[in-house]
């Protein structure tokens, strides 16, 4: 079949440009951050490799939530798979840290599998509330499976590698925290590259209206399945990471608390742009760090008005905000 | 020539209601067949059970020689069977270019890859500028949906619909919700829709179906009550009793 144009007069149309310039720009700075807070924070590493490891797991929490539209309180589950399989690899004698790593993501994509394939059975509440009974079995699991990890008292005594045989994992955590922030710019790029893509595409145009997409003849589900895996994977690699850095593995990185911190991250960051998902965690890790410093009882109280301070301030989060003071609106178009 | 499309005595009921009795409707290929009727015919529930959204109770459904009766939504999509929205549902957020290239590529079945990013390939972005072209769409291609005329959200719906390559192409209420002025720019794409395509409209706008149909069907109650040319529908005593009838009577009164 073939549609009758009149090809003469088809002004062809510009070929696109600068998107990919301002990924760049945005990696780079990231990576710069980085480095600036190895500068300037040296006694801090501790606390800015955990802010690594949990911006993976917000990232991870942005692809389902902020590309797909399912609304999920137990992506720790997916973290703490990661943090697990990692921690017991590395008990069990691998002790290489990258392998750790890939160790931790897969096992966080075959959770994200497993995660996936059972709340995409379900929709809306019902789907949250499945979220939160799996991050519940999740916790179980791991509490009562003490001999392999350790239980209530977690998994201790890893001992890691040094890095690629040279870097060994230093009492002030440089080694952790340089690691951290080349891994979490390359999975930030990876995934930046993620969403550009079709499969991106399609991802958003279900989160917008699943009946158009299957009236276009594609199945839902496969797609937000896929997405969960990736999600995992993401998810997996922050814990792996987290285990890696300090060294045990507590059944706090498997809770519902976690996951819900998660999602205040990526609420107070903005949802759906990637960048938000580091922005809070960066701005509720240090939140965290000040507040509870200065008032050690009440700092979640402090994190709430916060919360509900950008949610009606600034309902595409701070990172939105930036964003949207960063970019001049152009003639024509919207900011 | 075979139908590319036809239904064979299809009737559904909810609960001790009837909403479609017995219907039966063929289509060659470049058929342009108008059905109408007034509310509550149950032209909404035929659409959706020849789309696969409903489950017909008895009756089939088939596309060339493939009976879908029993197939989902998606199957029936992927065999020709395609249809619009009488409300638009696109993705504000997104380009019509985007739309687009997202249909075509899912169409060739790689709407779900990762690698090889969805701008490179020029047959497609030559395919979907060919589209927009045809539709009157370029000077929008580049803006969010949101943000064009609801008369060119409409004809976006129409060029998604074409991009999947239809053999049958179901419009439900093409010139639904577009303003007086802009009509004319939709009945221009559907007269340049492919020839080859066989068209079911679903359509009130009794002028609109009039130009457009060369074969009018007539649903009232459930029930097929008429069907024949355009030119005879005006003067069915059944038609103009379950439809028609009441504009006259409306007329008489007035």
């Amino acid at each position: 079949m073939q549609i009758e144009a009149d090809t003469r007069s088809i002004p062809a149309l510009p070929k696109h440009r600068g998107g990919a310039w301002r990924d760049v720009a945005g990696i780079l700075l990231i990576a710069v951050a980085g480095a600036a807070g190895y500068f300037l924070f040296p006694d801090s590493l501790a606390l800015l490799t955990r802010v690594t490891a949990l911006a993976m797991l917000a990232l991870s929490l942005d692809l389902v939530v902020g590309y797909c539209g399912v609304a999920t309180l137990g992506q720790a589950a997916l973290f703490g798979a990661g943090a697990y399989a990692a921690g017991i690899a590395c008990v069990s004698g691998v002790t290489e840290p990258l392998s750790l790593l890939l160790i931790g993501a897969v096992a966080g994509a075959a959770a994200g599998l497993v995660m996936g394939g059972i709340m995409l059975r379900a929709h809306g509440l019902a789907q949250l509330v499945l979220s939160i009974a799996i991050v519940q079995l999740f916790h179980e699991a791991a509490n009562k499976a003490s001999s392999y990890t350790g239980g209530s008292d977690g998994l201790a005594g890893l001992t890691v590698g040094p890095l690629f045989g040279i870097f060994a994992f230093d009492l002030w955590g440089r080694t952790a925290y340089l690691l951290g922030v080349v891994i979490l710019v390359a999975v930030f790029a990876a995934l930046k590259f993620v969403v550009a893509s079709p499969f991106g595409m399609m991802c958003r145009g279900i989160k917008e209206d699943p009946i158009r997409i299957r009236s276009m003849g594609a199945f839902v589900s496969p797609v937000l399945l896929k997405m969960f895996v990736i999600s995992g994977a993401v998810a997996g690699t922050g814990g792996a990471l987290a285990a890696i850095s300090t060294q045990v593995v507590g059944l706090d990185s498997v809770s519902f608390e976690l996951s819900a911190n998660a999602l205040v991250m990526l609420v107070l960051g903005g949802i759906g742009t990637l960048y938000g998902a580091i922005v809070g965690t960066i701005i509720f890790m240090a939140f965290e760090h000040v507040v509870s410093a200065i008032n050690p009882f009440h700092w979640m109280t402090m994190v709430g008005a916060l919360l509900i301070a950008v949610v009606i301030a600034a309902p595409r989060g701070l990172g939105g905000l930036v964003a949207r003071l960063w970019t001049p609106s152009r003639h024509g178009e919207r900011p | 020539m075979s139908d590319v499309f036809k239904v064979e005595a299809l009737s559904k009921a909810f609960g001790g209601l009837t909403v479609s009795r017995n219907i039966s409707l063929a289509m060659k290929a470049g058929a342009r067949v108008a059905l109408i009727g007034p509310n509550g015919a149950g032209k909404t529930t035929f659409v959706n059970l020849v789309i696969g959204q409903l489950r017909a109770d008895t009756g089939r459904i088939l596309i060339g020689e493939q009976d879908v009766t029993r197939l989902g939504v998606v199957p029936r999509v992927r065999q020709g069977l395609v249809r619009t929205f009488q409300v638009t549902r696109l993705f504000s957020d997104m380009t019509p270019e985007e739309h687009l290239i997202l249909t075509v590529l899912q169409r060739e079945g790689r709407a779900s890859r990762i690698l090889g990013g969805f701008r490179s390939d020029s047959t497609v972005t030559g395919e979907v500028e060919g589209l927009l072209a045809a539709l009157g769409l370029l000077e929008v291609a580049r803006r969010k949906v949101g943000e064009i005329a609801y008369g060119q959200q409409r004809l976006l719906e129409i060029a998604i619909a074409l991009a999947l390559k239809p053999k049958v192409l179901l419009l439900d209420e093409p010139a639904a919700g577009v303003p007086q002025s802009e009509t004319p720019r939709i009945e221009r794409a559907l007269e340049r829709l492919p020839p080859s395509l066989a068209v079911l409209m679903i359509e009130h706008d009794m002028d609109l179906v009039f130009r457009f149909a060369k074969h009018v069907v007539v649903l009232a109650a459930g029930e097929i009550i008429f069907e024949g040319l355009p030119s005879e529908v005006a003067a069915n005593a059944k038609v103009r009793e379950a439809y028609l009838g009441s504009y006259a009577d409306a007329r008489k009164h007035a």
